[in-house]
């Protein structure tokens, strides 16, 4: 490799002079918040399988959380390269505690009926959305290329859920004041997605990730305009947030991962 | 499963690759043509099925009666001179 394009020689100085801004520790942090709020949500999709008002909507729900899984499996192998400490993917999601997973308190909250799945579905689907198609072009080249392999899967997600809110608000009056109810009950979670902290900002200040408040105006932007569609109100915003994403999780999360790492816990290196 | 009786019927018809003749694979239950193409994508492309795929309200597609299959099917039974192996074919043509 002796005549490198200047190009490339740029973006290799740009990527490691991005890399030395911030530590591994907190590379490894935000990535691990990515990988969880797949792998729990695609758990908590998961659970529909079997359950779903219709055949066709059980493996519409399988599929996102395949999709889901997926992406996750390939941030948490990432994550486990670069913390160098030989955890693999299945040891970062299956030997973790509960304060040590960082998915946003939103992806763990219970399915209740379908209504609230879809509303918890399309505020992240929306969220990813724009995360996604702005970390294609990180300064972190590997995570780049995750992001753009997820961000075509997202798109369909987003199309699913945003549909399905549009259905049932704009549907009957009994589907409208149901999704409605759900949207005021799950809206408190939604702060921790707009609201940055110090993570965050350091790997926008590098950057990894995206500008956290021009990332949190597309969200909102975005959520409103399928919300006005779907005829439904966006609720007031509340002054209490919770921060999964930093480990401080809901009642919910220690039930779902006894059952995802039930089988790994009970009998250790169980593979088939 | 609750009652899907308001859930019409549609065909799913899906191209493997293009240039091939869409094909039906089977049907779905959706509310409109948006939700049944989202079906079909969801039940039938799960393993790189298709580039493409149609949705017809299974409604809207004439069949004809078996019962009529006598009339329809059976005169061309004895008129095997119809199919196009009665002709020497040159030995210069590899396929045909």
């Amino acid at each position: 490799m002796s005549a490198m394009a200047p190009g490339a020689v740029a973006q290799d100085a740009a990527t490691r002079d991005a890399m030395a801004r911030v530590t591994t520790e907190q590379r490894v942090r935000y990535l691990l918040r990515l990988a969880d709020t797949g792998l729990i949500l695609a758990q908590r999709l998961g659970e529909w399988v079997g359950h779903a008002p219709a055949i066709e909507e059980d493996l519409g729900l399988a599929n996102t959380a395949l999709d889901l899984l997926g992406q996750a499996r390939l941030l948490l192998g990432y994550a486990g390269e670069l913390e160098g400490r030989g955890r693999s993917e299945d040891a970062l999601a299956f030997l973790r505690a509960e304060a040590d997973f960082l998915n946003v308190t939103l992806a763990e909250q219970p399915n209740g009926d379908f209504g609230d799945t879809i509303v918890r579905q399309f505020l992240i689907d929306a969220h990813q959305h724009e995360l996604f198609e702005r970390l294609a072009n990180s300064a972190d080249p590997r995570l780049a290329e995750i992001a753009a392999k997820a961000l075509k899967e997202t798109r369909y997600h987003l199309r699913y859920s945003s549909g399905w809110l549009v259905r049932l608000g704009d549907g009957t009056e009994e589907s409208h004041a149901r999704v409605q109810a759900s949207l005021e009950r799950l809206w408190p979670y939604t702060r921790e997605l707009v609201e940055a902290d110090a993570l965050e900002r350091a790997m926008a200040a590098a950057g990894i990730a995206p500008e956290p408040a021009e990332l949190g105006a597309a969200w909102s932007k975005r959520v409103d305009a399928v919300l006005a569609t779907a005829t439904l109100r966006r609720p007031a915003d509340v002054p209490f947030a919770w921060y999964g994403k930093q480990g401080r999780h809901s009642e919910h999360l220690g039930h779902l991962l006894s059952e995802l790492q039930y089988l790994q816990r009970a009998h250790p290196g169980a593979c088939w | 499963m609750t009652d899907r009786a308001d859930w019409p019927l549609y065909e799913i018809f899906i191209r493997a690759r293009g240039g091939l003749d869409h094909k039906h694979v089977g049907s779905v239950h959706a509310a409109d043509p948006t939700m049944a193409l989202e079906h079909a994508r969801d039940v039938y492309t799960r393993r790189q099925e298709g580039v493409s795929i149609w949705v017809v309200r299974s409604a809207d597609i004439v069949a004809s009666d078996p019962a009529d299959s006598d009339a329809l099917f059976e005169p061309a039974r004895d008129k095997i001179y119809r199919h196009p192996t009665f002709y020497d074919i040159p030995k210069e043509v590899d396929t045909l």
